[in-house]
């Protein structure tokens, strides 16, 4: 029962697979995350969430979301200086709050904190650095997390996927390059965290399912011909940045009912 | 949106070794020769959308022999095609080369001055090599988008139509093209890339009096950041071995499509690793490749290209760069008064010193087709971190040390040197008996009563030389 209601909530599940994945990679894969810029990023967030939390007199502090943007931010993004980090994990808590429209927060935060760091040089990440010896624990992990919280907005990183990897093998079809090629490709640690913990964020993709399709798979394509058209290799970081925008205009043609973490529908938490 | 704009690179087969098939391309040579190439060396200078790859072969076969097959993302004209010295990329592959370092102990009962020294160079490698040519056309679907050439070597520059068309032309213009190098032609033709073939004019070599083939340089402007390797593997023996030295603005460079890993470094290590340094680092890289499964690019250098710390060899005058294709500081590199840091010893300074400009990224891959299926994928970031292969011996004070401090340091000894052994067997995978032999007859024993006592003279002599 206890354990029931924990997994109410899927920002547990994601909290504690992130958290999994973060040390798996400093253990085992020899991510440069110092611990101190950990603290920092984690810090960070937390303060931010907190401060706003305040500032907008909220019921509630609430850390969850706050954690696994902090959570990503560590796994993903890579500075100089844990100033610039720190930084990052301000501006993206900052913009759950202050790019809001209809009572939504237009990006996903560590997703436009990524994407403005990296587009500025200030910061980078390491697409490849998990490899493809980890990514059957790293699919594991990804699909538990769907499974943990049924499957409620899956069908973002499925439709995702599914359009992302047939385009990857509908590319090599068309080049004759052998299935190596675009199977190597699709098992990409960032790919599926991209997918999982990502896009199919629940607060910053449309309402409907029909919307989240239509979404899902107009970021796909979008993020197929940012890195193989014009060669841009974080193409899937900026695609969603670039797209999350029409999650709006999606909303309003194909409304919905939105989402509420934990289901339960008092005291919104940001 | 910067990232966008990469190079592409088309890298080369140009290389040809005597001993290892056609690294990024195939070697087409015209008879029966076999084109090994074990080891190949690219230079890449990257900044924006602008590239300039500097490709040496380590071809040491008659040059009617050479020739070379690499897809280039663009056509490339004569004005892009340069030839430079091997020299230049040899001086650039010692810069960067994982280095050997050593310390002395100080007398333990009387502070001193420490001393650093350093020791090592790199890889050594090779040269270039040739090619031959004809040509047809049309009706192959094969277009001459240019034919010139540059130095020793004739160049032509093709675009093609169909993968079969392409082949066709190059067998009958007399190159020996690999099985199974039609499809991977093919995918290159669909992703609209270009194919410079070049090999030696024998008339041009003859002139210039040179012996050697020397690298080719070329210059284009893709947002192609990458360097195709696909060609290489189609009829390689055995794995290639492959080292990229990236020349950059704002950072270190990494493989968007394969690990990128720093390799082990900053161990120490017994002293006889010394006179065996080139064999250690090869049995380390073997390990290290084993340990990742042949899936990884290592990182063996990092660092801003104004000084070294140890230096393996002195940095490279802006000059000498700018040749190298690091266009970005044109207009800066007339300074030339060197930088020395006062009361070091080993660490030199650029110069012109700039410390902002030029960034270089050693990377070292060991590769073939199972492995390595892709063309390599490149990004620049902005991590400025330094980092180099670097391998530690420590000299144990060997004069006269009786007080308790040196007792004591005498007693802890044989821990340390426990240590250095275990180091050496885990990074090259060495029996431990054999490294523990070795440490006694250089001095490094295990036995509590050996310790402290001064080297003999003739031990002394013969301490740090090759058996």
């Amino acid at each position: 029962m206890a354990i029931s209601l924990l997994w109410r909530d899927p920002r547990h599940y994601q909290i504690l697979s992130l958290s999994l994945l973060l040390a798996a990679g400093v253990a085992w894969l020899g991510f440069d995350v110092p611990y101190a810029c950990i603290g920092v990023i984690g810090g960070t967030a937390l303060l931010t969430q907190y401060a706003f939390t305040r500032w907008l007199r909220l019921p509630s502090f609430d850390p969850k979301s706050a954690l696994i943007t902090a959570l990503s931010l560590c796994i993903l993004l890579r500075g100089n200086s844990p100033y610039i980090l720190a930084l990052a994990a301000c501006i993206a808590i900052a913009s759950k709050f202050l790019l809001r429209v209809h009572g939504k927060h237009v990006f996903n935060p560590a997703n436009l904190a990524i994407a403005t760091f990296v587009f500025f040089h200030q910061a980078w990440i390491s697409p490849a650095q998990w490899g493809s010896a980890a990514w059957c624990a790293f699919l594991f992990a990804c699909l538990g997390g769907l499974v943990t919280s049924r499957a409620k907005r899956a069908d973002v990183a499925l439709v995702f996927l599914a359009c992302y990897i047939g385009l990857l093998f509908a590319r090599a079809f068309w080049l004759g390059d052998p299935l190596a090629i675009p199977l190597k490709q699709m098992r990409s640690g960032a790919l599926l965290l991209f997918a999982f913990f990502m896009i199919s964020d629940p607060k910053t993709t449309p309402d409907s399912r029909t919307g989240r399709v239509l979404f899902a798979a107009l970021v796909a394509v979008f993020a197929f011909m940012l890195q193989y058209g014009l060669y841009i290799p974080q193409g899937l970081i900026y695609a969603l940045a670039l797209l999350a925008p029409l999650t709006i205009l999606i909303d309003r043609l194909l409304p919905g009912r939105k989402y509420v973490w934990g289901n339960h529908s008092k005291g919104e938490a940001v | 949106m910067k990232h966008a704009f990469y190079t592409a690179a088309f890298l080369a087969t140009l290389i040809a070794a005597p001993q290892a098939d056609a690294f990024c391309g195939f070697y087409v040579a015209k008879a029966d020769a076999k084109l090994f190439n074990k080891a190949s060396k690219v230079v890449v200078a990257h900044d924006e959308d602008k590239t300039v790859v500097t490709m040496a072969s380590d071809y040491e076969g008659d040059p009617k022999e050479f020739a070379v097959v690499i897809p280039v993302p663009t056509i490339i004209t004569k004005e892009q095609v340069h030839i430079t010295d091997n020299a230049l990329v040899d001086h650039v592959d010692a810069y960067s080369a994982p280095r050997l370092v050593e310390y002395y102990d100080e007398d333990p009962c009387r502070p001193q001055v420490m001393y650093e020294m350093k020791a090592m160079g790199g890889m050594a490698m090779p040269q270039s090599a040739a090619m031959d040519s004809a040509s047809r056309s049309a009706a192959l679907g094969v277009k001459i988008e240019a034919q010139y050439t540059v130095g020793e070597y004739d160049i032509v520059i093709l675009s093609a139509t169909q993968s079969g068309g392409l082949e066709t032309w190059l067998k009958e213009s007399g190159y020996k093209i690999p099985d199974g190098a039609s499809a991977v032609l093919g995918s290159y033709i669909k992703q609209d890339m270009k194919f410079f073939v070049a090999k030696v004019n024998l008339k041009e070599q003859e002139k210039l009096g040179a012996s050697f083939l020397r690298p080719i340089q070329v210059a284009y402007e893709s947002p192609k950041f990458m360097l195709p390797i696909r060609l290489g593997t189609v009829n390689a023996n055995g794995p290639q071995e492959l080292f990229i030295y990236m020349l950059t603005r704002k950072g270190r460079v990494e493989t968007t499509n394969y690990r990128t890993v720093e390799i082990p470094t900053g161990m120490d290590v017994p002293l006889f690793t010394k006179s065996e340094f080139g064999d250690f680092y090869k049995a380390m890289f073997d390990t290290q490749v084993k340990k990742n499964d042949m899936r990884t690019v290592f990182v063996e250098y990092a660092w801003n290209m104004g000084w070294c710390d140890p230096c393996a060899a002195d940095p490279i005058p802006s000059d000498k760069l700018l040749e190298l294709g690091t266009f970005w500081i044109g207009e800066q590199q007339q300074g030339s008064t060197p930088m020395m840091k006062p009361g070091a010893m080993v660490r030199r300074f650029n110069p012109g010193y700039r410390p902002q400009d030029v960034f270089i990224t050693r990377l070292h891959v060991r590769y073939d087709r199972a492995h390595f299926p892709e063309d390599l994928m490149f990004e620049e970031t902005s991590n400025t971190q330094n980092f180099q292969g670097r391998y530690v011996l420590h000299h144990p004070w060997t004069g006269e040390a009786s007080c308790q401090a040196g007792n004591e340091y005498h007693a802890g000894l044989p821990a340390r040197f426990s240590k250095e052994a275990q180091n050496l067997a885990t990074l090259t995978g060495w029996d431990m008996e054999t490294i523990h032999e070795k440490m006694e007859s250089n001095g490094q024993s295990f036995n509590p009563s050996e310790i402290g006592k001064p080297l003999k003279w003739y031990q002394q002599m013969w301490q740090n030389k090759q058996q």
